[in-house]
C-alpha cells in the first residue's frame, strides 16, 4: 500500500521536479485504495466463512438427497431420506427426548432468570458485580467438564444426589436408566450452566427501561409486583424473545451432556433413552459413514425444528406479552 | 442463594480433585479440600490412554491463534463496515448478521468429509482454520466502531496521507482495543472449552484437552480423584481469567444484547 505518501514531510521549499509525477501517482494509488481496499478488509471473513460455514451447510441439504456414502459411492434418491425419517422410530424417540430435556430445561430456566435478573436489577442490593460474576461463573467452565462433574454426582451409588435424596427415605436412584431421571440429570446440567447467562442477558434488557416509567407507575401507586407485570414483562419482550430462541437454537443441538452421561456412548443409554437428535446425526452421518446421506437428512430436520419452534415461540410470546 | 448454587459444584470438583482416591466411597461426601492434588495430577500424567499433555498444548495453541486472528479479521472488517463507503456494504452486513442465526453444527457432515479430502484429519488445521473468523466478531466490531471512533479522526488521518490500512493500524485498532479484549477473552473461552468438532475430527493420539477429559472419564470412571484434578487443571485458567476480567466480559455481553 502506498505507505510512501504518508512520509511526506511539510516543507515550504520549491518541490523537486519530479514530485509532481510522484503525486499523481499516490493519488491514483490513494484513489484505488479508497475504492477496492474495504473489501480486502472483509475477505478473510467471508472466504473462511464461505468455505467452512456455508458451503458445508448447502452441501448437507445435496446430500441428504443421495444414498451417500462417505466412502463409495452416491446415488440421486430425491427425498427417500425424508421419507424414511418419518417411519424411522429412532428419530421419533431422539425427537422425543429432546423435547422432553429442552422444556426441563428451557422453562425453568427462563423463570428463574427472569426472578433472579428481577432481583438484581433492585438497586438495593449490595455487590452487584460479584453476584453477576458468580451468576456467570458455570458458562465459564466447559461443557465436557460440566458433564463430568454432574456426572459423578448423579451416579447411582456414591452419588450426592441419592445421598441426599436418601434423607427423605428415597431410595438410590438409577439416574442414567430410565427416560425421566435421566432427562432430569441432564436438564440439571443445562439449567446449571445457562441460567446465569439468560440472567444477565434479561437484566440487560431490563436496564434498557427508561426509569420515569417506574416513578410515573410508583406515584399512580403501582407496588413492586404490578409493575413488573405492567411494565418490566411488557418492555422486555424483544430481549425475552432473543433468550428463547437462543435457548432453542441450544436444546435442539444439545449433544455434549448426553455423549459424556451415557460414557460416550452415542445412542444414550443402552435403550437410548436419551439419545437427544444432535447425537442420531451423528451416529447416522460420522459414525456411520455410509449413511452418510441420512445424517444429513437429520442435520436438515433439525435446523428444519429450530426454525419452527423458533417461530412458534415468538409468536407465543408476543401474544401473551400484550 | 442462586450464586451459592452456581458455585457449588466447581468447589465440588476441586473438594474430590484434591481428595485421596478412597474419599470417594465415602458416606457422607467429603466436603473439604485437601492434600492429594499432586497424586491425582500424577496419575494424569501418567495416563496413556489420554494424552492430557498433548491435550493442553494443542489447546493452548488452537485457542490462541483462532484468538488472535478472530479479533484481527473482525476489527478489520468491523472498520470496514462502519467507516468505509463501499458498494454492497448493506447487504454483505446483512448477510452476516443473517449467517449469524444458522447453527453451524448442521454442517458438520460434510466438513468432516472435506477435513479427510483435505488431509486434515487428525490435524490441528481441521480445528483452526474453519474457526478464524466469527459473525458475531465482525458485527461486534462494527457496532463499537461506529460509535467510539469518529469519522473526523479518520478524516484527520486522510488528510495527513495515510492509507486506509495505515488509519486501521495506527487509528483504528487502539481505538478498538477495549471491544477486541471482550471479543478476545470469549473466542478464547468458546474455543478452549468446545468439544464436539474436535471430537469428531480428532484421534484420541491427539486431542485438545476438552476430548482428552472425555476420555479420560470414560476410561477410568472409578478413579474419580484422577478425573476432577484433570477437569480442575482444564477450567481453572479460565476461570481465573474469569474472576481478573469478569467485569469487562459481563459488560460487553450485556451490551451486545441490548443492540441485537
Amino acid at each position: 500500500m502506498s505507505l510512501s505518501a504518508t512520509t511526506a514531510p511539510p516543507s515550504s521549499a520549491p518541490p523537486p521536479p519530479n514530485a509532481e509525477q510522484r503525486r499523481r501517482r499516490g493519488h491514483l494509488l490513494n484513489r484505488l485504495d479508497l475504492k477496492y481496499s474495504p473489501y480486502l478488509y472483509i475477505a478473510p471473513f467471508f472466504l473462511i466463512f464461505g468455505i467452512f460455514g456455508l458451503y458445508p451447510m448447502v452441501r448437507t441439504a445435496w446430500m441428504s438427497l443421495h444414498d451417500w456414502d462417505m466412502i463409495g459411492d452416491n446415488t440421486f434418491i430425491g427425498f427417500d431420506n425424508y421419507t424414511r425419517l418419518i417411519s424411522d422410530g429412532y428419530f421419533w424417540n431422539a425427537l422425543v427426548n429432546t423435547f422432553g430435556i429442552f422444556a426441563l430445561s428451557t422453562i425453568p430456566q427462563l423463570l428463574l432468570a427472569l426472578f433472579l435478573a428481577n432481583l438484581l436489577n433492585r438497586t438495593l442490593l449490595r455487590a452487584k458485580t460479584f453476584f453477576r460474576m458468580a451468576i456467570f461463573i458455570p458458562n465459564v467452565v466447559s461443557v465436557a467438564a460440566v458433564a463430568i462433574v454432574f456426572g459423578m454426582l448423579y451416579q447411582r451409588d456414591f452419588g450426592l444426589f441419592n445421598w441426599l435424596l436418601s434423607f427423605f427415605g428415597v431410595e438410590a436412584i438409577d439416574w442414567n436408566g430410565e427416560k425421566w431421571s435421566s432427562w432430569t440429570a441432564l436438564a440439571t446440567m443445562v439449567n446449571w450452566r445457562w441460567t446465569g447467562y439468560n440472567t444477565l442477558i434479561l437484566l440487560a434488557g431490563m436496564q434498557a427501561i427508561p426509569k420515569d416509567l417506574y416513578e410515573a407507575a410508583a406515584i399512580d401507586g403501582a407496588g413492586q409486583w404490578r409493575q413488573f407485570w405492567q411494565i418490566t414483562l411488557p418492555m422486555l419482550k424483544p430481549t425475552f424473545i432473543f433468550v428463547v430462541i437462543l435457548s432453542t437454537i441450544g436444546g435442539m443441538q444439545l449433544f455434549t451432556e448426553p455423549l459424556l452421561f451415557a460414557n460416550g456412548n452415542i445412542i444414550g443409554g443402552d435403550q437410548r433413552q436419551f439419545q437427544t437428535l444432535a447425537m442420531y446425526m451423528y451416529e447416522m452421518g460420522i459414525v456411520n459413514l455410509n449413511t452418510a446421506g441420512y445424517g444429513a437428512a437429520v442435520a436438515w430436520a433439525i435446523f428444519m425444528i429450530i426454525v419452527l419452534v423458533s417461530l412458534i415461540n415468538f409468536v407465543l410470546v408476543r401474544r401473551t406479552a400484550k | 442463594m442462586a450464586a451459592l448454587l452456581s458455585i457449588y459444584p466447581f468447589y465440588y470438583m476441586i473438594v474430590i480433585g484434591t481428595r485421596s482416591l478412597d474419599a470417594i466411597n465415602d458416606v457422607p461426601p467429603p466436603f473439604t479440600p485437601a492434600g492429594s492434588f499432586g497424586d491425582n495430577f500424577g496419575r494424569v500424567l501418567d495416563n496413556d490412554a489420554a494424552n492430557f499433555v498433548t491435550g493442553l498444548i494443542n489447546s493452548i495453541i488452537v485457542s490462541a491463534v483462532v484468538t488472535v486472528s478472530v479479533v484481527l479479521t473482525g476489527s478489520l472488517a468491523g472498520f470496514a463496515f462502519a467507516k468505509l463507503r463501499f458498494r454492497g456494504r448493506n447487504i454483505l452486513l446483512l448477510s452476516i448478521i443473517v449467517t449469524m442465526m444458522i447453527p453451524t453444527q448442521m454442517g458438520i457432515i460434510p466438513l468432516w468429509g472435506m477435513m479427510q479430502s483435505f488431509g486434515w484429519y487428525d490435524s490441528l488445521l481441521a480445528v483452526t482454520v474453519p474457526f478464524l473468523v466469527s459473525a458475531f466478531g465482525v458485527f461486534m466490531m462494527r457496532q463499537y466502531a461506529s460509535q467510539a471512533i469518529s469519522d473526523e479522526l479518520i478524516e484527520a488521518g486522510r488528510v495527513d496521507g495515510a492509507s486506509t490500512f495505515r488509519i486501521y493500524w495506527n487509528i483504528v485498532l487502539p481505538a478498538l482495543r477495549p471491544a477486541a479484549a471482550v471479543l478476545g477473552l470469549l473466542t478464547f473461552m468458546e474455543t478452549w472449552n468446545s468439544f464436539l468438532w474436535p471430537y469428531a475430527i480428532l484421534s484420541p493420539e491427539n486431542p485438545t484437552l476438552q476430548v482428552s477429559l472425555s476420555f479420560l472419564s470414560y476410561a477410568y470412571y472409578t478413579d474419580y480423584s484422577q478425573v476432577f484434578a484433570a477437569t480442575a487443571v482444564g477450567t481453572l485458567p479460565l476461570v481465573l481469567v474469569f474472576i481478573v476480567f469478569g467485569r469487562q466480559i459481563i459488560g460487553g455481553i450485556m451490551e451486545g444484547a441490548v443492540k441485537s
